[in-house]
């Protein structure tokens, strides 16, 4: 969001530097670039990308050639479709039944998470109340609580509710998200002018009637981060449905990988590692995209998240 | 545990003085979160202690053993070893993953880059990577029949260090971690730069100040904040390490134990040792621990300030 960040107010760059006083051209706004610098950053460019380059090579190549050939260059035929098709029929196509349930958790439990943020975090902000201090310091709190400290417990209980081993096991822990609250609190403060409820409230305008005609739209660009958040949380989990799930057909694409990755080490398993390497590329390719899709929102988010010190 | 404080009526204007419908309206906004809240933080954690404090018998039912569990646990070298193993992975990992997204950051923050935009998300994406996808690559990655690792010893003619082998395998690990998170650091730093006033580098360069001297004198105090931070979910983050050794658990077995980290450690006692009791202890011990660390760090960096 440039405008947000970027209100500081900039001197120009002086245009026109005496030479003999000074010789910068370059200003602090306008340092000259360094192609050293940018060496040593593209260092840190290839240490990311090595990986997902040979996920993405690798993802061409079948069984046999997987095990045969160096594995940072293509080689033998180019099988990329044929594993994706293979993929999804692999085992009863049960690839495209572990796609849809992570699909399911991601909408209800990134979906839930993001409602549930967002009016907690507009109520932290606009209004006061007694105890608001306390609501505070207790979510705070809980974030320094290791979420894997909770997941036994949680697990015992849900046992005795009947809820394991159901999509509800994964998806009710996943809509709390301390940071997706926090986020938008500090949001909300910033992007919704009090001055505007008050004259809603003026008019008489109910809380929720004003929450959803004036403040909503205010709060979009929040509301995009904290449910990109959201959802990369979400999809990538593992540890929670590793210990609520134990029925296949439930797993989300992250269970289901690590199990075909793990039927190698099992005796008599078969190895699918051409399977395991094309369905991460599968998983990982869909947040990549929307990473790159809606930028400007994320960062500008985390931004206004970074502001308030 | 306040990370940072809130934003106390920030904005335009402070929230009007409370009054009796706005009070419940507040709470109105705030409880659907809180009551999920109570259901998957605060039960859970009523429920460890109670399940801390009692032992689950065949013959004779629940009875009360007060902190028998705890001091089992004093005891227990397989809790020690995983804590040890966790904490020297903090004082290694971290400081080197915060170090390079820091100087990334910088570097971005400095406008030197050519590309700088392709070179920030470039660097975030590891971020959108499953952890178990992370581990699966570099795991291939590591193995010496098909893995880079491998292809490097056929290239070059040497023998490198087996990063799935007992003694390297945490150092495996800690690449992983700084592969994943690098960037999702980096970008934390660098939203904190930004806002930074210009007008700051400006005096200082008048007043003659090096580069190195604004990074140390206004850079770095000025994101202080986001410093804490991100170390402190850091530290979280590396009392919690579970997914990467789990996931290597079966390429590895011989370099990772079922209770390699603290909280594999749990996971193994109550789910294939049945001994849940004593598996909400050793999670308990881990929360405490991992509060009073995250919390003596904060206060110590945030009392430097003054």
């Amino acid at each position: 969001m440039p405008g947000a960040t970027d209100a500081i107010t900039r001197p120009r760059p002086h245009a026109t530097a005496t030479p003999r006083i000074r010789r910068r051209v370059h200003s602090v706004d306008r340092p000259r670039r360094s192609a050293a610098l940018t060496l040593l950053a593209s260092l840190v460019v290839l240490y990311t990308l090595v990986p997902l380059a040979w996920l993405l090579i690798s993802a061409t190549k079948t069984q046999q050639n997987l095990l045969g050939s160096p594995g940072i260059w293509f080689s033998g035929r180019f099988a990329l479709w044929d594993n994706i098709r293979e993929t999804f029929s692999y085992d009863g196509g049960i690839f495209g039944r572990w796609l849809l349930n992570t699909l399911l958790y991601v909408a209800l439990g990134a979906g839930g998470a993001t409602v549930l943020a967002v009016l907690g975090g507009y109520g932290l902000a606009k209004f006061d109340f007694r105890g608001k201090r306390t609501v505070f310091a207790v979510v705070i709190g809980a974030v320094a609580v290791p979420t894997t400290a909770l997941a036994v417990p949680t697990f015992l209980m849900f046992s005795k509710m009947g809820l394991t081993n159901t999509p509800w096991a994964v998806i009710i822990p996943s809509l709390i998200s301390p940071f997706g609250l926090y986020l938008m609190w500090v949001f909300a403060a910033e992007a919704v002018p009090t001055e505007l409820l008050e004259a809603a409230r003026v008019d008489g305008a109910g809380e929720l009637r004003t929450f959803f005609r004036i403040s909503l739209p205010l709060l979009a660009p929040g509301i995009v981060t904290v449910l990109l958040f959201t959802v990369v949380a979400t999809w990538n989990n593992y540890f929670l449905p590793l210990i609520m799930i134990k029925d296949p057909n439930w797993y989300p694409l992250t269970l289901g990988l690590s199990s075909w990755n793990d039927q190698a080490a099992t005796a008599g398993g078969q190895p699918v590692f051409n399977l395991v390497i094309t369905g991460s590329l599968l998983t990982v390719l869909p947040l990549i995209a929307a990473f790159l899709l809606l930028q400007r929102h994320w960062q500008s988010g985390l931004a206004a998240g970074s502001v308030k010190e | 545990m306040t990370i940072t404080s809130p934003p106390a009526a920030a904005g335009r204007g402070s929230p009007p003085p409370r009054r009796r419908g706005r009070g419940l309206a507040g709470w109105g906004f705030i409880s659907p979160f809180l009551a999920v809240f109570a259901l998957v933080f605060l039960a859970p954690i009523g429920y460890s202690v109670y399940l801390s404090l009692f032992q689950d018998r065949l013959i004779g039912g629940t009875t009360f053993v007060g902190l028998d569990h705890y001091q089992q646990a004093f005891h227990d070298p397989k809790l020690w070893s995983g804590l040890g193993r966790v904490t020297l992975f903090l004082a290694v990992q971290v400081p080197i993953m915060l170090g390079i997204a820091l100087l990334a950051a910088l570097a971005l923050d400095s406008g030197r880059l050519y590309g700088r935009s392709f070179f920030r998300i470039t660097v975030f994406l590891p971020y959108a990577v499953p952890a178990v996808v992370a581990t699966l690559m570099w795991e291939f990655l590591y193995g010496s029949r098909f893995g880079l690792v491998g292809d490097l010893d056929r290239a070059l003619g040497v023998t490198l260090p087996d990063p799935l082998s007992p003694s390297f395998v945490l150092a495996g690990i800690g690449n992983i971690v700084t592969w994943e998170f690098v960037g999702y650091n980096m970008l934390i730093f660098y939203s904190a730069l930004r806002v930074v006033p210009h007008a700051l580098y400006e005096a200082a360069e008048i007043d003659g100040a090096g580069q190195w001297r604004i990074i140390t004198a206004i850079k770095l105090p000025a994101i202080r904040g986001a410093l804490v931070i991100a170390t402190v979910f850091s530290i979280i983050g590396s009392f919690q390490l579970f997914n990467e050794p789990a996931i290597l658990k079966n390429p590895a077995p011989d370099a990772i134990t079922t209770y390699y980290t603290p909280n594999y450690y749990t996971y193994t006692l109550s789910f294939s040792g049945r001994q849940q009791d004593y598996a909400a202890t050793v999670a308990i011990i881990m929360g405490v621990i991992t509060m009073v660390i995250a919390y003596a760090f904060q206060l110590r960096a945030m009392r430097r300030e003054e």
